[in-house]
């Protein structure tokens, strides 16, 4: 801390006057030091202090119950038996027998202990004299000559090649470890551009795994499809639902105020992204008379009558909409994969 | 070691506890060490046990982490559920997912272990919260402490990510989401996002990885940390010795209390059986993250009300209000609405952690301090701490935006609009309110010690005025309320010497005096009544 410029006597520190006080003889706010002891009752009446003691064997033997109270829980009580407790409701017995036992054990061992520290352990002040972190000048002294001569003995200020080399050798091993994380995942690449979506992949309701026809999706109804072909049991299906996810709703065709929304829609039936744009949770609230839908994690609210813009919340930009059309035999399919990526935005979005 | 051989030839025969001790003492110097430390003063104060808190709730944890290991299963593959919790039966869910069913149902006192592990959690990061404020407020950071702030703040924030990989691990519906959160948020950073993403989840999300790498850091890496830092944490408190509140017979140079050996042994290590069994308690009566009741995660599914675990919160509020900025520019997005929340984050924290540092160069202090502030006699540091607590739980109410629009019937948008504003404009009334409030409280310090204390008690006067007597001091309380330094503002000085040649002042230390007139210019505290005050009222005529 450099202060060149400022006198050290203008520093705070050195104006500070709370030491000097002690000096004056007569100070009335002198330091009186260490009020004399008090005794407590336990000090002076022994019946008082068998009081204690006994209270504090009770909080013992209690503790010695409770556990043994826990061992027969753990042995009577059935792992799916529930029981009523006022004003919790419906709980698991067991859970409620073990976690009372144990911590009435536990309790009743720390009161005894602390009551017996209070009560019966002296409780005399003591003053203990603090010792200077900082090490005298003679030893900082002595540290400092014997880590010149450690370092002349090694000549590492004179052999500046070896230094130079170790220096080089210890910055470039660690890059071993970082080359090793290479294989933790895959690159981007553009994995993230596409979907399981593509022309003529019919819309799959995700609650009767049908799939869907036009004739399925009622105006104020929000419906949630997945791509054919994509089954639960699929390895991939999480990572896969977690891109292709659909929500299907019909607007009345006048409503739609966006030219490409409509175009892109069947008979007013439109399918977005699930995913939301801020950060990825799965758009779930509805609201059936404006066709908000609103996104419950962080409340991103998208219009889906104007091409799902955003109307509120921390989304930066509209939900994908994906092309839909119907095929021969009357089914709802896509016309593509979506034009974007879905879920939250990336550097590489563009 | 003549003595010991002295001693040997001697035929009395020690006890076998005294025999035990000597072979350990040959081998390890444990006399040497209980010498130092049997018998050490621990001064008393409530506000020192919830140090103790933190660290018997992170043994807690540990305790009943390792249980939890025995039957955790850290594995994303895909199984079917035919446990014993009928509404899920037939589902498809993680064996991440099943284990923790098969804990929580299945194993006996599985799912106490498993709520006491969690419920110990959210104690021991609200503890670290609470003690951290208690050492801020009293100025315990200030030197030889400041290393072991640092120490402290660090285990805050890794106990933070240690909790999130933690209640991430059981795959359900709500860890998921959070996952999900904190996915988008990676993505967001320019550049890399995509590329730390793909490394983290080993491909896309969720993919098959994060519970399995998670594990792994949840349980060792950051425990691991966090371990040899509260073992650092707690040497340094030992080196240093305690901290005390000034008072009669209480110096820099001296720690006054009760020794180690019996009364602190028996304090301490009981304290730690009443924080275990109100934890156990709390366990057996509060059911806490019920994912039988959230189901499985999956990426297209959601609950609503959704919320992190509370220490996450102040995040969950930056992500919320954060207007959804986007710049798209020359074929890259730079997600602004996501990356400034992911960068302001950490910088929440730092704000507090920095302080000691500041306030340490502002006064140019090198003295060592052992003896507390009181919160009111070091006004700007108190309300710093009171602006920067308003601005974490204005970030927590953002956090549970949702929660407080059902709760209380009020709009979600007029929130979002409240906390975006009183984000920038509540520390700063918070700070002016607690700076006037610590002057009026020194005022009334020195007028306690100037006039006594009210004592209640009406007198009428001859002359039927009514006045209330006030009692005088004893010297202890006249004591401890002056014993406080005030340190007073750093001084430029000239800057045209005699000659009138100009002297150069450095814009740092120009900003050095700046800082150092606000923090004890004559606005930022009252002068403390002095000896010469006191005598000429209390010597003179009577006082009223």
């Amino acid at each position: 801390m450099s202060s060149q410029d400022i006198p050290e006597e203008n520093l705070p520190v050195a104006q500070a006057d709370g030491a000097d006080l002690e000096k004056h003889g007569d100070n009335p706010f002198a330091d009186p030091g260490l009020p004399p002891h008090e005794h407590r009752i336990q000090d002076i009446d022994e019946r008082a202090a068998k009081r204690s003691e006994r209270t504090v064997a009770f909080l013992f033997t209690l503790s010695m119950l409770a556990t043994i109270g826990f061992i027969a829980s753990y042995v009577a009580f059935p792992v799916d038996k529930s029981i009523y407790v006022w004003p919790i409701g419906h709980i698991s017995a067991l859970n409620f027998a073990l976690g009372m036992t144990l911590g009435v054990a536990l309790f009743c061992i720390g009161a005894g202990a602390v009551h017996w520290a209070r009560t019966l352990m002296s409780d005399e002040e003591i003053a203990d004299e603090r010792h200077a972190i900082e090490a005298p000048p003679e030893v900082k002294a002595k540290v400092l000559a014997d880590f010149k001569q450690g370092a002349k003995e090694s000549a590492i200020g004179r052999r500046k090649l070896i230094r130079n080399t170790m220096f080089g050798a210890l910055t470039l091993v660690p890059l071993s470890g970082v080359v090793l994380l290479r294989d933790l995942g895959p690159l981007p690449e553009d994995k993230l551009r596409h979907t399981l979506w593509a022309k003529g992949k019919l819309l799959v309701n995700q609650n009767t795994n049908e799939p869907l026809r036009p004739s399925d999706v009622a105006v104020g109804s929000l419906t949630f499809a997945k791509p054919e072909g994509l089954e639960e049991h699929d390895h991939d299906f999480q990572t896969q639902i977690a891109k292709a996810a659909l929500m299907i709703v019909r607007i009345e065709p006048d409503d739609i105020k966006d030219k490409q929304e409509l175009e892109w829609s069947h008979e007013g039936i439109v399918a977005y992204s699930k995913i939301c744009t801020h950060v990825g949770c799965p758009i779930s609230l509805y609201e059936q008379q404006t066709h908000h839908v609103l996104c419950p994690c962080h409340q991103s609210t998208f219009d889906l009558t104007d091409g799902a813009r955003v109307i509120f919340g921390p989304a930066g930009h509209a939900l994908p909409q994906l092309r839909i059309g119907v095929n021969e035999e009357g089914y709802l399919q896509a016309l593509g994969d979506f034009e974007e990526p879905v879920g939250p935005a990336f550097w590489e979005r563009g | 070691m003549s003595t010991t051989t002295a001693s040997s030839t001697e035929k009395r025969k020690a006890p076998a506890g005294e025999r035990v001790a000597d072979w350990a003492d040959g081998r390890l110097g444990i006399y040497s060490l209980a010498k130092a430390n049997m018998r050490k003063i621990f001064p008393d104060h409530w506000s020192f046990m919830l140090g103790e808190i933190c660290l018997y709730s992170f043994i807690i944890i540990i305790l009943t982490g390792v249980y939890l290991t025995l039957f955790f299963h850290p594995s994303m593959n895909e199984v079917e559920y035919h446990g014993s919790y009928v509404p899920l039966q037939g589902q498809l869910m993680s064996e991440a997912f099943n284990s923790t069913m098969h804990i929580s149902f299945d194993v006996r006192g599985g799912l106490l272990i498993r709520q006491i592990h969690h419920w110990a959690a959210l104690i021991f990061v609200a503890a670290m919260l609470v003690h951290m404020m208690r050492v801020f407020f009293t100025g315990a950071f200030r030197k030889p402490r400041e290393v072991n702030w640092l120490f402290g703040f660090l285990l805050l924030v890794l106990g933070m990510f240690t909790g999130f990989t933690g209640y991430s691990l059981p795959d359900d519906l709500l860890s998921g989401t959070g996952v999900r959160f904190m996915q988008g948020a990676v993505l967001s950073v320019p550049i890399v996002g995509t590329y730390l993403s793909m490394f983290l989840f080993g491909g896309e999300f969720p993919g098959g990885d994060f519970v399995a790498r998670f594990y792994s850091v949840h349980i060792l890496l950051l425990p691991g940390i966090m371990l040899g830092l509260v073992v650092a944490h707690l040497i340094l408190v030992f080196y240093h010795k305690h901290t005390q509140f000034a008072g009669p017979g209480k110096t820099n140079k001296n720690v006054v209390g009760m020794p180690l050996l019996p009364v602190y042994m028996a304090k301490a290590g009981g304290f730690f059986f009443l924080v275990f069994g109100v934890i156990a308690a709390i366990s057996a009566l509060a059911s806490i993250n019920p994912i039988w009741a959230l189901g499985p995660y999956r990426p297209d599914q959601v609950s609503t009300g959704a919320q992190p675990d509370w220490y996450m919160g102040f995040s969950e509020g930056l992500i919320r209000v954060m207007p959804g900025w986007e710049i798209n520019l020359w074929g890259h997005t730079l997600v602004l609405g996501v990356f400034i929340p992911l960068v302001i984050f950490p910088l929440v924290l730092v704000a507090i952690a920095v302080w000691p540092f500041i306030e340490s160069w502002v006064t140019g202090d090198k003295r060592e301090h052992h003896i507390l502030d009181r919160p009111r006699n070091a006004p700007t540091r108190t309300a710093f701490g009171v602006a920067w607590l308003t601005w974490y739980f204005v970030l927590l109410i953002g956090g549970g935006n949702d929660l407080w629009a059902t709760h209380f019937h009020l709009s979600i948008n007029s929130i979002t609009w409240f906390v975006r504003i009183a984000f920038f404009v509540a520390p700063v009334i918070a700070f002016i309110i607690t700076k006037r409030i610590c002057l009026g409280l020194q005022r009334r310090d020195k007028d306690k010690v100037l006039h006594g204390r009210e004592s209640g008690i009406i007198k009428r006067l001859p002359h039927g005025e009514f006045i209330e007597v006030h009692e005088p001091l004893s010297q202890e309380q006249l004591h401890t309320l002056t014993a406080h330094e005030q340190n007073k503002p750093l001084e430029l000085g000239p800057t045209v010497d005699e000659n009138g040649v100009e002297r150069k002042v450095k814009g740092s230390q120009k900003l050095r005096a700046k800082l150092s007139q606000g923090m004890y210019g004559e606005d930022s505290q009252i002068p403390k009544p002095t000896a010469e005050e006191y005598k000429e009222i209390t010597s003179g005529h009577g006082h009223h």
